[in-house]
């Protein structure tokens, strides 16, 4: 039982870490009706950018005021120079163009800062809590702990910011309907500018933590590739669903690959959570907290 | 005045009905036979047969298979690449576990594999609509490619599932030189395309596309969903398996599960967005486009390597190459959204007013 505890927590934490990412998605998804497949890209970029800057002997207090303002820039450009002349195209035109900045950003990091593996040290050590590991005989990381509470301490940041400031409350407008918003008077580019400034600060923080922990590398771009089944599960345009789905996602394949995943040779990771996205998806085609599709002829 | 159709009259109902109702269409499309089936063959190289002729064709059939898909019924697939890994396993297991298999048999009885798992991928669709269902089909992508990989069976139980394609050999002649192979490819697209071209005019197309433009709307108007869309999927998987098994058997010889992943799934959709939704003469431009443009940027930067003598390492190069690439497909994006089949149609009004500006 408690190894059935330990495998479900750890799945959970590392839920939290895919929620992260599936954040950053959501929020550009919600402002723009972008899904913005660069997302990984960002992270990756992100994290190379801080390991890069440390290696100048920058204190790490320096760097990551100077990557985040990198990483706004980038967002911000984004915005400026690949989706505002795409303003109003299909989705899948738009879908299509973030792939290709998802290459752009990818060369672009691995020219700057060189393509060889990097760890990068936040001072958190990915060891068992030893409160925990004495007395209920279970290995839960230090790191996924600090990791998940970071994210949650984000989600409840990006919560109020949503609900409670000016900002937030014309981006919800701007995510309704575009056309109103603008009609009412909201700058409808002021607020994409910010919808991808912050997208780029989520990409600063889940480029940390996953780098962190599974080191910097090319191999950072797939996480964006975990976040999708995530994203679907929860409904591309909520920020609960973002949080529910990765800790959905992250539970159940850890305990398919701890418990199905010998039966069938190991690996089933890579595959998993979209097969239980579909079949979710089956049941409810709109995600757990997705808005309700409603089609009119 | 090049391009004028004032003057051509149909006189029958064959005529009404024939696929390039214009003569200068026909003419050009002769002119692109000729050339490709008379001329290349003489003229290539070994190297242009290789290296950009043959994948050029083959990814073309697998861009129309996605078009089908994408572009006439307007379901989104992410899937495409593990669709031509089932043609191309497929294949391998028909020719070494039947005796005496014809390989054009081989092929198209993949391609009908191919299909039934496509169907069995589609059928979400009938529920799943949009990104939803795009980033399902990311679940074939990588559930196949894992099965092909893990499943024994499949490769014959050769290490990390690689198989080795076996000798084309149709009727005593073996295609081994890459003119043939060439020539073979050709004759299987240039028939298939034709295929597809009559079929996305027919009634199963225009289903298609009714479900593309509004399925409730279709819906509504009689056409049965669950066929049309389970018919999309069955023959875009067709294609992409017959593609799949010439990549394999015509193009790479010895393949792995891996060389059909999502990057390949991503340059196929590029093509179609590049090339046009929805147009057949889109897949190719698109194929030839993505095809044509690392070769092209390495040119580019060997060109800059020797004259302008930049001392450009083997990395910075091929992040040089991504980020070209990129920023390209993002520039055609931009400057195109509808694809070069658009710019062509655009070329064809100016020509037909040509020399006069309206």
């Amino acid at each position: 039982m408690s190894f059935f505890l330990e495998v479900l927590i750890g799945g959970l934490l590392s839920g939290v870490m895919y929620s992260l990412v599936a954040l950053g998605f959501v929020l550009i998804y919600k402002a723009s009706g972008v899904l913005n497949f660069a997302q990984g890209g960002m992270v990756f970029f992100a994290a190379l950018t801080y390991v890069g800057l440390l290696e100048f002997d920058l204190s790490p207090w320096l760097a990551i005021p100077i990557t985040l303002v990198v990483m706004v820039i980038l967002g911000l450009l984004t915005e400026r120079i690949v989706l505002r002349p795409l303003v109003n195209q299909p989705q899948i035109t738009l879908f299509m163009a973030t792939i290709g900045l998802a290459f752009f950003v990818e060369g672009l990091a691995q020219m700057m800062w060189g393509a060889n593996v990097r760890a990068l040290d936040l001072g958190l050590q990915d060891e068992p809590i030893a409160w925990v590991s004495d007395h209920l005989n279970m290995m839960i990381s230090k790191f996924d702990l600090t990791a998940a509470g970071v994210a949650a301490l984000l989600v409840t940041g990006l919560a109020l910011f949503f609900s409670r400031t000016r900002i937030g409350r014309a981006l919800r407008a701007v995510a309704d309907d575009h056309q109103a918003a603008l009609a009412v008077g909201i700058p409808l580019q002021q607020i994409w500018g910010i919808v991808w400034g912050v997208a780029g600060f989520l990409a600063l923080v889940a480029g940390l933590l996953w780098g962190a922990r599974n080191g910097v590398q090319f191999a950072l771009t797939f996480v964006a590739l975990k976040a999708l089944p995530v994203l679907i599960l929860g409904g591309f345009e909520s920020v609960p669903g973002a949080i529910v789905g990765g800790l959905i996602i992250g539970a159940t394949e850890k305990l398919a690959e701890v418990y199905f995943g010998p039966l069938v040779g190991g690996g089933i990771e890579g595959w998993f959570p979209y097969m239980l996205a579909l079949v979710f998806l089956l049941v409810r085609p709109e995600g757990i907290f997705g808005e309700k599709i409603i089609r009119r002829i | 005045m090049i391009y004028r159709e004032a003057g051509q009259f149909k006189t029958s109902y064959e005529a009404d009905a024939a696929i390039f109702p214009i003569r200068q269409d026909r003419i050009g499309i002769a002119v692109i036979l000729v050339l490709a089936y008379l001329v290349m063959p003489f003229v290539a190289t070994p190297y242009i047969f290789t290296a950009i002729l043959t994948p050029f064709l083959i990814l073309s059939l697998a861009a129309i298979g996605l078009n089908i898909l994408t572009g006439y019924c307007g379901q989104l697939s992410l899937g495409t690449a593990a669709f031509m890994a089932i043609g191309a396993f497929a294949s391998y297991n028909f020719m070494l576990r039947v005796p005496g298999m014809p390989i054009l048999v081989a092929f198209a009885l993949s391609g009908g594999i191919s299909a039934l798992v496509g169907m069995v991928f589609g059928l979400p669709s009938l529920r799943i609509r949009g990104f939803y269902l795009a980033v399902t089909t990311l679940a074939a992508q990588f559930f196949i490619v894992w099965c092909l990989a893990k499943i024994g069976w499949f490769s014959n139980y050769s290490s990390s599932g690689v198989i080795t394609a076996q000798e084309v050999t149709i009727l005593g002649y073996e295609f081994v030189s890459p003119e043939s192979r060439y020539l073979l490819v050709l004759v299987i697209v240039s028939l298939l395309a034709l295929a597809a071209k009559n079929l996305v005019r027919s009634n199963t197309g225009r289903s298609w596309m009714a479900v593309r433009d509004m399925d409730v709307a279709a819906e509504v108007i009689g056409i049965r969903l669950m066929p049309a869309k389970l018919t999309a999927f069955a023959i875009s998987s067709f294609y992409c398996g017959v593609a799949g098994a010439l990549y394999a058997y015509l193009y790479l010889g010895t393949v792995e599960p891996e060389a059909y992943n999502l990057d390949l799934s991503f340059r196929i959709l590029f093509m179609i967005i590049i090339g046009g939704v929805g147009s057949i003469l889109g897949s190719f431009l698109g194929s030839a486009f993505i095809t044509l443009l690392p070769v092209f940027l390495s040119l580019v930067v060997a060109f800059l390597e020797t004259t302008v003598h930049l001392p450009l390492s083997k990395a910075i190069t091929s992040n040089l190459e991504l980020m070209a690439f990129g920023a390209l497909i993002i520039f055609f994006l931009i400057v195109e959204p509808h694809g070069l089949a658009r710019l062509w149609q655009i070329a064809k009004e100016k020509l037909r007013l040509w020399p006069f500006p309206y």
